[in-house]
């Protein structure tokens, strides 16, 4: 036991804490523990009342016991009692339990928010503070109902002490963290800004926090700090470094303070007013100054407070990203710190120097330290400041570099951690990409990836490099040459056989004309490889094998030998063995003709975001990436992305695209292709929902569809077998939904029916805006299906894939007909027929209101006729379908039952289709 | 800050602060994950590390590790003051701190880091303020014990 205890030691605890660390063995500790605890137990349940003194002992023995590890389930009750107490320290326990093992024991929850209450109105500085802190510490929601109102009074009141105010605002912090929507805006907002002004730093400090977080979430209610904040670090960062006693840090002037200004006003764009942005360069400058001037200490705790506000000057300086001299300087300072003795600050100079390099201003001086980093990628002895290294050379990575920087990538991949391997080839795969200029640097690189770190080479990277060897023909023949003489390797890794199986498939003919790699030549190389590969290689390898029957008729007969041996007929993989029954197959029926027309060459992919950079994203996290240069993007691509939809969809329907799906069952329909390259993990085929469908029958506009990101409204007018729908997307979010796109698709039988013809949308939703679409449709005949809506977006890396039906039904091309009494009859007895008229019984499933049952009949689109029912509780109405072939003439009679709560309606029209599908449709809406 | 951490070149977990809510097993998940994470770096790499989408930022003193977790935004240089700061705290207020104060008097270390942070933020950076507030509190609990030594004298002598 230590010599020093102070405050009143609890000799009780001490023993049993002693007791525990001399314990030999996990099991001997269990059953001290397990005595204990027993112990406790009893002395909790039993008759005699405990005094507060040995409440809290226990109490303590519990938590030590807990934060050992192990469960506790008693106790709590107790521990609340000691919230009444009025001896601080049994009251500190109690809330020091409750801290730290509050759960949802529900029933308590009240009694803790009334020990709580209690302090709060103490009026005793001390209690309160205790209060607010098991407040901040548990930031519970049901915490926030109960005090959420109340903390930003005592914030702001002027009685209020120091310490207590600094613990309201912190307080108060944290539930707006937990729950934002709890934490009422209002007057005190105002009052709090002004505490940047307060005396006492310890204050200003708290309530820097705490303005920040606020202001993080409505900037313009907490504008007014800008000016406060700069004034404040304007005195601070000018005082002596005495002047704020001890607030003083290893001759630092209130370096926490400092931090937290700076870091508010980056929740700001540079201030407006020419005077307090002149007043901040200053600060930004003498801080940068300082930086240069000698040490006032040697010890590390001087320079590190020091660094640290010169980092969040940067910081800053980087956000604001507008004066040119600041961020060159900043840009310099660092360029120092990437050869300093301190680790820690080459570490966060290169992570710092990462987001300078995507500044317009600071991407040419960043460059011009590119020898350091790579000195540092080669000689740093810390994997995690190497990591960095690797992150700033991605970074500021160009056009102009870009072949030295992949080059040594790949160099320092061979030596590389394994923690890091995977990352390093999406980023050289990404950038060699990006600023391939001639693309056989790109196939030579990739290939090079593959054979330095295959392991490490994910589908996506391989994916890619096909995608774009078949997307330009100029670089199709040098593929085919290198990959060929890849493979010559006597061990090849796995994912080479599979590149090169594809290409070789696709374009081994490119190389055939020489001897060397005559079809058969190459036909025996990749056959070498076959039974060394998995499953899913070999299945490609089968198809690429079909190819070559096509691209060469001289091998046919030795590959069907291969497809018709026992190993692939009768393998024991279904997949294989279907492949191989079916490639021999066609290669024995179908004709030449058949055959070139079946394995033709593969059509261009559509264009789109390369799947390794979502990966990387995700990999990463969004704040992680530096973003190099979106607009350079589209390395191989020349055609503009929303005329890539239909290219996928020609694409689909060729019938052997899926040679890189691998799996069994085929995927079905349009999205085939995306399916194949973009994320396997989330491009869940949609389901098409219908929930909202039979709101529109009667309806032309509402929402639609809406989930957490998107919300879909639709507004539709007819006119004749016309019609036109304008969709309006909502992005809910505040992150841009990537690569949307939305197309209408039809069963086939409804494609003869009806033309749907969808207008393209921008690719880009920003957060918060909505984005319309035009459909414009045309009734051919009459129809039952209704057509799909399906939409498909990128957010934050993910692909969503929404269905959606859209209330396009036959009744929206009615013309209503209005017409007397005896006409009605009349036509009335001409549909007589049996198969013209459909009738429907139902139970009323909405309130029989006469006003609301006309209002749908109306919205059906027929006419109402007053006066032609004898029976004037009956409707009856009429009208005409519009299609463009026909016009199908349609009456009908609603009779309620309201006693009964029923329903009959009659529907007659000429065409027994329509009669059945106007029934099915109306009847739902009563 | 999202969490702090104090644990002993063996690995066992001495102090345990959490800024965010989480499960009790996912802590024990996060906690046994990053032991093992700093416990087996060298001692001159750097004291900063990314970890999930987190850093971490830590220091050894003697035989514990101080260990912080921030976000994105956060500052790693200053964090290292933090974890200096409380050490200095720790040491002033047991007079040259070792594991065991920490140890004995777990209630007082995570009384003095409540004086000190509070949601993850700085609350008083001034040491002086610091330890004021805490041996106020001291001096309310020896308060209450004088206080209460004459009443139980009184009631021996039955005059209450």
């Amino acid at each position: 036991m230590p010599a020093v205890s102070k405050g009143d030691g609890m000799r009780g605890l001490a023993v049993f804490i002693s007791d525990i660390r001399n314990c030999k063995s996990k099991e001997a500790e269990i059953k001290r523990i397990n005595k204990e605890l027993a112990n406790i137990r009893s002395k909790f349940k039993g008759d005699k009342a405990l005094d507060g003194y040995s409440k809290k002992k226990y109490v303590c023995k519990l938590l030590f016991i807990f934060l050992l590890g192990h469960d506790i389930d008693f106790g709590h009750m107790e521990a609340v009692n000691l919230l009444s107490s009025n001896k601080y320290t049994e009251k500190q326990i109690g809330y020091l339990f409750i801290s730290v093992l509050v759960n949802s024991n529900s029933d308590l929850i009240r009694l803790i928010n009334n020990g709580i209450k209690n302090d709060l109105a103490s009026r005793n500085p001390t209690f309160m503070n205790l209060a607010l802190h098991c407040i901040a510490n548990v930031g519970s929601r049901e915490m926030a109902e109960a005090f959420a109102s109340e903390i930003p009074n005592i914030l702001v009141a002027g009685d209020t002490m120091d310490s207590v105010k600094q613990s309201a605002a912190l307080c108060l912090l944290r539930l707006n963290r937990t729950s934002a929507d709890l934490v009422p805006m209002g007057e005190w907002t105002a009052r709090v800004v002004h505490l940047l002004n307060d005396q006492h730093l310890g204050v200003v400090t708290a309530a820097t926090s705490l303005i920040t977080t606020l202001a993080q979430k409505s900037p313009d209610d907490f504008k007014t700090s800008i000016s406060l904040a700069v004034a404040r670090l304007s005195r601070i960062v000018t005082s002596a470094s005495i002047d704020l006693q001890d607030y003083t840090y290893y001759f630092v002037a209130a370096p926490w303070l400092s931090v937290k200004l700076l870091r508010l006003l980056q929740c700001y764009p540079p201030p407006e007013d020419a005077a307090l942005r002149s007043r901040l360069t200053e600060c930004l400058e003498t801080i940068l100054n300082k930086a240069q001037e000698p040490p006032k200490s040697k010890k590390v705790q001087h320079s590190n407070a020091k660094n640290a506000v010169l980092f969040e000057a940067i910081s800053l300086i980087i956000h604001h990203d507008s004066e040119p001299t600041l961020l060159v300087r900043a840009c310099n300072q660092l360029g120092q710190f990437l050869q300093h003795r301190e680790t820690n600050l080459r570490y966060l100079a290169l992570e710092s120097m990462c987001t300078l390099a995507s500044s317009e201003f600071s991407h040419e001086t960043v460059k011009t330290h590119i020898e350091t980093v790579i000195n540092a990628l080669k000689t740093e002895r810390d994997v995690s400041v190497r990591q960095r290294a690797v992150d700033l050379l991605y970074a500021m990575c160009d056009r102009s570099n870009a072949k030295q920087i992949v080059a040594e990538m790949l160099s320092y991949l061979e030596t590389a951690d394994y923690s890091i391997r995977e990352e390093i080839v999406l980023k050289v795969a990404i950038l060699a990409e990006k600023y391939a200029v001639d693309y056989t640097w790109y196939v030579d690189t990739i290939l090079n990836l593959i054979r330095i770190a295959g392991d490490y080479v994910s589908e996506e990277v391989w994916y890619r490099v096909i995608q774009i060897v078949i997307n330009r023909d100029d670089v199709q023949g040098y593929a085919a040459k290198t990959v060929f003489e890849a493979l010559q390797a006597p061990a090849c890794h796995e994912n080479l056989v599979k590149v090169g199986g594809y290409i070789l498939g696709e374009f081994g003919n490119l190389i055939a004309g020489d001897s060397r790699s005559s079809p058969l030549v190459q036909f025996n190389l990749l056959h070498s490889k076959f039974h060394l590969c998995s499953v899913p290689t070999r299945a490609l390898l089968l198809s690429a094998y079909i190819k070559f029957i096509n691209l060469f008729p001289e091998v046919k007969a030795t590959i069907q030998d291969v497809l018709r041996s026992d190993s692939q007929l009768r393998n024991a993989d279904v997949e294989l063995q279907q492949r191989a029954v079916e490639y021999l197959r066609l290669s024995c029926i179908a004709s030449t003709d058949i055959l070139a027309t079946v394995l033709e060459e593969m059509p261009p992919f559509p264009e789109r975001e390369s799947s390794i950079l979502a990966k990387l994203k995700r990999k990463k996290g969004p704040g992680h990436l530096p973003d190099i240069d979106d607009a350079r993007r589209n390395v191989n691509g020349s055609t503009e992305p929303s005329e890539n939809t239909e290219a996928t969809k020609k694409g689909s329907t060729h019938p052997f695209t899926d040679l890189l799906n691998l799996n069994s069952t085929p995927p079905s329909g349009a999205s085939l292709l995306v399916d194949v390259f973009s994320d396997i993990s989330t491009a869940a085929p949609a389901e098409v929902c219908e929930e909202n469908f039979p709101r529109f029958v009667c309806k032309n506009n509402g929402v639609i569809y809406e989930n957490q990101l998107l919300q879909i409204g639709l507004k539709s007018e007819y006119r004749q077998n016309l019609g036109r729908i304008y969709v309006f997307y909502g992005n809910k979010t505040s992150t841009q939904f990537l690569s949307f796109s939305s197309s209408v698709t039809s069963s086939d039988t409804l494609k003869a029916q009806l033309n749907v013809h969808a207008k393209t949308v921008d690719p880009i939703i920003e957060g918060g805006a909505q984005v319309q679409q035009i459909l414009n449709i045309e009734c051919v005949s009459d129809f039952t299906d209704a057509p799909v809506l399906n939409i498909q977006f990128r957010y934050g890396g993910t692909l969503q894939n929404i269905g959606v039906k859209l209330p396009v039904m036959l009744n929206k091309f009615f013309q209503p007909t209005e017409m007397l009494s005896q006409d009605f009859f009349q036509r009335w007895k001409q549909l007589g027929a049996p198969q013209q008229e459909v009738q429907k019984i139902f139970k009323a499933r909405h309130p029989m209101d006469t006003d609301v049952t006309k209002a749908k009949i109306l919205g059906f689109g027929v006419a109402l006729l007053d006066g032609v029912d004898p029976n004037p509780a009956n409707f009856v109405g009429a009208g005409v379908i519009h299609t463009k072939n026909t016009q199908v003439g349609c009456l009908l009679r609603l009779e309620p039952n309201t006693q009964a709560q029923m329903y009959r309606l009659t529907l007659r029209t000429s065409r027994d289709s329509v009669s059945q599908r106007l029934c099915d449709l109306l009847s739902e809406q009563f | 800050m999202q969490f702090m951490l104090l644990f002993s070149r063996q690995g066992k977990l001495r102090l345990q602060k959490w800024y965010v809510p989480l499960s009790d097993k996912e802590k024990k998940k996060i906690t046994r994950e990053l032991v093992q994470t700093v416990l087996a770096r060298k001692p001159k790499m750097c004291s900063f590390l990314e970890w999930r989408d987190l850093k971490i930022v830590y220091k050894r003193y003697a035989s514990l590790y101080f260990c912080c977790a921030i976000e994105d935004q956060d500052n790693e240089l200053i964090t290292l003051e933090i974890i200096h700061r409380y050490v200095e705290l720790l040491d002033k207020y047991f007079g040259s701190v070792c594991e065991l104060d920490i140890i004995f008097n777990f209630e007082k270390a995570y009384f003095i880091l409540d004086e000190f942070l509070l949601g993850g933020e700085a609350q008083e950076t001034s040491k002086k303020n610091v330890l004021k507030a805490i041996e106020q509190a001291d001096l309310l609990q020896e308060d209450a014990k004088d206080a209460e030594t004459p009443r139980s004298v009184l009631e021996e002598i039955g005059l209450t």
